[in-house]
């Protein structure tokens, strides 16, 4: 976790480089602004399908292929926990959409921590010792995924229209009216990276996370089993993903292409952040996330309408040309 | 003295090689007892079968008269073992008291046990918000048996404590562990024998997977044809 003043620097430089696009690209200080807001936006959503990614490669050397469909999952769930019609048929109990909202998150983030629990203990437990045949399995576990959203809500993409107070609402900077509900996110976003960061800091699971990250072997040497660890926080790392399906959901809908887009870039947040890195990991998010909002500005009117897709993995790949093991990645 | 640990003819396989071919050891409550031999003879992996990291094929390993073979590390240690591997494996990451609250079976383990553990390793009480990864190697080793006597221990295995560090800190180190062995039975690897000699009550030697000879230290070092043949020194 230790950042060093070379990590803070190239980080410093990308970001104000991120910036300096943004601003240079923005024809008016409000849509200077709209890009950062959308940017942090999707940085923050991006963090919530990356940290449980990182954290349980960290941990478990498990990469789980399965992450972006706990991020669809959320969203499908709390999709239809909010409106009219579907699986869950929550209108009549609940008329008020502000609190069905609330319970729609809650919905989402219990169903995403359920199927991780089954998932560890059920499927992945037995292959510890075998890597390929997890990465094989959590692969497989994404297509039955995506199969089984098709086969409960269809393949027709949905998109919100059961606005509620905060995601109506919109505040004036500059002349440019934004929507408070990328605030919201954003805002959720940030508390969970303290949140986190404090659970891994002061907490003795934090201790034993940390400690695992490094050797997990002497952790059980202590007397720890690790493999409770390991379920806690598979668990709580696909909870924490479909809560970002769920909180992204009133925003972008739901759709099946969203789990493999968000896993896509959640890999290539985690490896140019640094692989275990939690603080890399974090800073990525917003890195890819501003990356993602410059490159959508600049593709506006040109033929370079692919740019915002491939922008996460060309900036991987320079970040990698520049720091081989990532912006807070210590060679190991 | 009853036996705190008796290792029975174990065999031990890393992948498809065959290890330990027949190591027998014990350890008597109370004492110190080494595992002397050379490089590669598998005293590394005698600890790490006991403690289940490399569980063993065959044999038997009862501690207090309970069978442990086949249990999970994390169980072994639970029962009252202590591990302090070779190369230390302080956590870099984490500071030192951070370090030692991990090694917590019991809320409350370190707070009861600090004051012996400062006064065995004073250094450590100044360093206590360093990270592990900023103690020079002396400290780390000082910190990894340390941690180990944090819980109820009863046994501490000991894998190479001299390994590294400078005469002055190995003098610092073996008084240590010395002192520490009133309390708890120790079975240590180590290969620098004129330290072994002094700290070790009994011994066993390790010779290509397996245990030719053990007993009394004091036998040993008189023993010049002995030691020339296991060990190569004189």
């Amino acid at each position: 976790m230790a950042a060093n003043r070379s990590s803070l620097l190239a980080t410093a430089l990308l970001l104000a480089g991120l910036v300096g696009v943004a601003a240079y690209n923005a024809p008016t200080p409000g849509q200077f602004g709209i890009t950062l807001l959308s940017g942090l936006f999707q940085g923050m959503l991006l963090f919530l399908v990356a940290s449980g990614l990182s954290i349980v490669f960290g941990l478990m050397d498990v990469l789980n292929l399965a992450q972006g469909s706990y991020f669809m999952i959320g969203m499908y769930v709390a999709y239809d926990a909010q409106h009219a019609g579907g699986v869950i048929e929550l209108t009549g109990a609940i008329p008020d959409p502000n609190l069905r909202f609330v319970v729609a998150l809650l919905m989402a983030t219990a169903v995403g921590a359920g199927l991780g629990y089954a998932l560890e203990r059920g499927l992945l437990r037995p292959l510890y010792s075998r890597p390929i045949f997890q990465l094989v399995l959590t692969f497989g576990i994404s297509l039955v995924a995506l199969e089984l959203v098709k086969f409960i809500w269809s393949t027709t993409p949905y998109s919100w229209t059961e606005l509620f107070g905060v995601r109506e609402s919109v505040f004036e900077v500059f002349g440019q009216r934004f929507s408070t509900y990328r605030l919201f996110v954003v805002a959720m976003g940030v508390a969970l990276i303290i949140g986190i960061a404090l659970i891994l800091q002061r907490t003795r699971i934090g201790i034993i996370i940390r400690a695992g990250v490094e050797d997990r072997e002497m952790v059980q040497a202590l007397g720890i089993n690790v493999r409770s660890v390991f379920t806690l926080v598979f668990t709580l790392g696909c909870a924490v993903a479909a809560f970002g399906g769920a909180i992204a959901a009133p925003f972008l809908g739901a759709s099946t292409s969203q789990g493999s887009a968000f896993l896509l870039q959640a890999i290539a947040v985690v490896v140019l952040g640094g692989m275990g890195s939690y603080a890399g990991t974090a800073v990525g998010s917003v890195v890819v996330g501003l990356a993602v909002a410059v490159a959508q500005d600049a593709a506006i009117g040109t033929s370079f309408a692919v740019l915002p897709s491939i922008a996460p993995m060309l900036l991987l790949v320079l970040i990698l040309l520049i720091r081989p093991s990532g912006l807070f990645g210590n060679s190991r | 003295m009853s036996a705190i640990l008796s290792v029975k003819d174990i065999h031990t396989f890393i992948g498809q090689f065959h290890i330990l071919e027949g190591v027998s050891a014990e350890v008597r409550t109370g004492e110190i007892t080494v595992l002397l031999g050379r490089n590669g003879a598998g005293k590394t992996t005698t600890l790490r079968s006991i403690m289940g990291l490399n569980p063993p094929k065959h044999g038997q390993i009862l501690f207090e008269g309970k069978p442990i073979q086949g249990k999970t590390p994390y169980a072994i240690a639970q029962m009252g073992i202590g591990y302090v591997p070779e190369h230390r494996a302080i956590f870099k990451g984490l500071s030192v008291r951070e370090n030692l609250h991990l090694a917590e079976r019991a809320k409350g383990d370190f707070a009861r046990k600090a004051d012996f553990i400062f006064e065995l390793f004073p250094d450590l009480k100044r360093l206590i918000d360093l990270s592990g990864g900023n103690l020079s190697g002396g400290q780390q080793q000082m910190l990894a048996v340390a941690r180990a006597l944090v819980p109820d221990n009863r046994l501490l295995l000991i894998d190479e404590p001299s390994e590294g560090l400078a005469p002055v800190i190995i003098e610092q180190l073996m008084a240590a562990i010395q002192r520490l062995s009133s309390t708890v039975s120790v079975l240590l690897v180590e290969q620098n024998f004129r330290v072994a000699s002094k700290l070790a009550q009994r011994y066993v030697i390790i010779d290509e997977g397996h245990s030719p000879l053990s007993g009394l230290m004091a036998d040993l070092v008189t023993d010049s044809a002995l030691i020339q043949k296991y060990l190569g020194v004189a």
